[in-house]
């Protein structure tokens, strides 16, 4: 079993294969599973992914009505081609926020690798499949490779605002995604992990600070930021950037700034935007009363 | 007296100190849930099941705790619709879900939600207690991230299960050769233990052994194993 970025890179590097497949084999040995169970159950993941996707694009809106219709609002803009930012982040900002959107709005998605977080992977993933017209395949390659990266953050770090803050949750994500990113364009298991790396220092000390406690402000836009910086960090490592401090060590700086984050900032609604007037205000409008 | 219960749970995960925490790729790229919160609502609703399926029936009535970021957040996430939604048996993608305290009252279910000052060892912390007129069962569960849970409490004793594994639960009177002849009984049966541990509330009283194995059980082992020697309940849980 892998524990680390090193050793998972090492593991593809020695036997000449791909994050995804070390990935995919791995979880054959450990659950005793065969290939085409696993690869069908990541298939029912792809398509929950999908179909969240397709409705966040249709229109959504939250109960509290704090969030829904930005992801429309982006593809309307997209249509009118007089955008800054390259069509693929945009079209992923718009995707990760449709599947936030409906998350927000209590529907089903997938949690990747939280449902806070459940945005990125998806939205990035189906903005290349717009440009890059991967087969299914490759689709699930992506999610294999991403769950790699995660599995490692998992188990060395941590996944869950509420211990580590928005930087465990969006910040892993994100770079779940840009390592998924550079494997789809056959970029190499080192440039999966400096891709990895460039993210997830661009996300270290992010908090949690949900407005209402709910998980809508700030966290469907931090979704969309978090597949731009996926994009932008993938294409990074594919120009042939590194991270002078190594994945394993981005992962570990990550650990212990959510140790030494305070409560307040880590999914309790205390501190950070949710304690802004704003944020209390529309804290009120929807309980009636503040939380504390 | 003994007390039958063969129980399977449908989790994916109780974790326990040793090990990695995250052992499958699907523990990352999933659970397919309701929103909004993996932490705060999907793993709050395999709190919720979990204590269901031990208890082996729909309760009559339920008394949730919430300490730490559940207690701060647990309107905005759902986490008391969730956590019912468990009681309910209802999975994680349950569309039920949304409707379950509803649900649960139609049912005749008494629920009381309470909100503790404590500081609690994980920030995401629940104690759950249900019961009927036959029996009562508490738990406490800890919900780690991504929908993962961890049990750390049953009915007073401390547990500490991997859940990656299948594992038996077995309530003894803590008495000398209980361990062997429990053991005995999947060695007969070609059992492989990969972890074990013992937790008693006082010496000579009632134990809980935790018994992680390595092959799936059979409930004709489990009826064996009750039929021992000072063991009054043996409950299975399977991933």
């Amino acid at each position: 079993m892998f524990r680390t970025v090193a050793e998972l890179v090492e593991q593809a590097n020695k036997h000449k294969k791909k994050i995804s497949e070390i990935m995919i084999e791995q979880e054959i040995d450990i659950t005793g599973r065969s290939r085409e169970e696993i690869l069908a159950r990541m298939e029912q993941n792809l398509s929950v992914m999908e179909k969240a996707v397709e409705r966040g694009l249709g229109g959504v809106q939250s109960h509290s009505g704090l969030t829904g219709g930005d992801a429309v609002l982006v593809q309307k803009y997209l249509e009118k081609g007089q955008f800054l930012a390259g069509d693929i982040i945009l079209d992923a900002v718009s995707k990760a926020m449709a599947t936030n959107e409906v998350n927000a709005a209590m529907g089903t998605i997938c949690a990747t690798p939280t449902a806070g977080s459940a945005g990125v992977v998806p939205g990035t993933l189906f903005a290349l499949k717009n440009k890059l017209n991967p087969t299914r395949e490759q689709m699930l390659a992506y999610l294999f490779t991403a769950g790699a990266f995660g599995f490692v953050v998992a188990n060395n770090a941590s996944i869950s605002g509420a211990a580590g803050g928005c930087q465990a949750e969006v910040g892993s994500a994100a770079g779940m995604a840009a390592a998924a990113i550079v494997e789809m364009r056959d970029g190499t298991p080192n440039q999966c992990a400096e891709a990895m790396a460039i993210t997830l220092k661009n996300m270290l000390g992010l908090v949690c600070d949900p407005v209402a406690g709910l998980v809508e402000v700030p966290c469907v836009k931090r979704n969309a930021m978090g597949a731009a910086n996926a994009i932008v960090a993938a294409d990074m490592a594919l120009a042939g950037i590194t991270s002078r401090i190594p994945c394993d060590e981005v992962i570990g700086a990550m650990y212990k700034i959510g140790q030494s984050m305070p409560t307040a900032l880590k999914e309790t609604g205390q501190g950070g935007l949710a304690a802004t007037p704003t944020g209390r205000r529309l804290e009120e409008k929807i309980f009636g009363r503040p939380i504390k | 007296m003994k007390k039958n219960y063969t129980l399977f749970l449908v989790i994916t995960s109780l974790v326990g100190g040793c090990e990695v925490k995250y052992k499958s790729v699907f523990d990352i790229i999933g659970p397919i849930m309701i929103g909004p919160s993996s932490s705060h609502t999907a793993g709050a609703s395999r709190i919720g099941r979990v204590a269901r399926s031990l208890f082996g029936r729909e309760p009559k009535w339920a008394k949730i705790s919430f300490y730490g970021s559940f207690a701060q957040t647990y309107r905005g996430h759902g986490t008391d619709v969730a956590i019912v939604g468990g009681l309910l048996d209802f999975d994680t993608f349950d569309k039920r879900m949304i409707d379950s305290i509803n649900i649960a009252r139609q049912k005749g279910i008494a629920l009381q939600f309470i909100i503790e000052d404590a500081i609690p060892v994980h920030p995401n912390t629940a104690r759950v207690r249900i019961g009927d007129e036959n029996g009562e069962l508490e738990l406490v569960g800890i919900s780690i991230g991504g929908g993962k849970i961890e049990v750390i409490e049953l009915d007073g004793f401390s547990l500490r299960l991997s859940g990656n594994h299948p594992a038996i639960l077995v309530f003894h009177h803590d008495k000398f050769g209980t361990i062997a002849s429990v053991s005995n009984v999947l060695a007969k049966y070609l059992i492989n233990i990969g972890h074990m541990e013992v937790s008693r509330k006082e010496v000579g009283k009632q134990a809980l052994m935790t018994i992680e194995v390595d092959q799936t059980i059979d409930p004709s082992i489990l009826k064996e194993l009750e039929k021992l020697d000072n063991i009054s309940k043996v409950t299975k849980i399977v991933e």
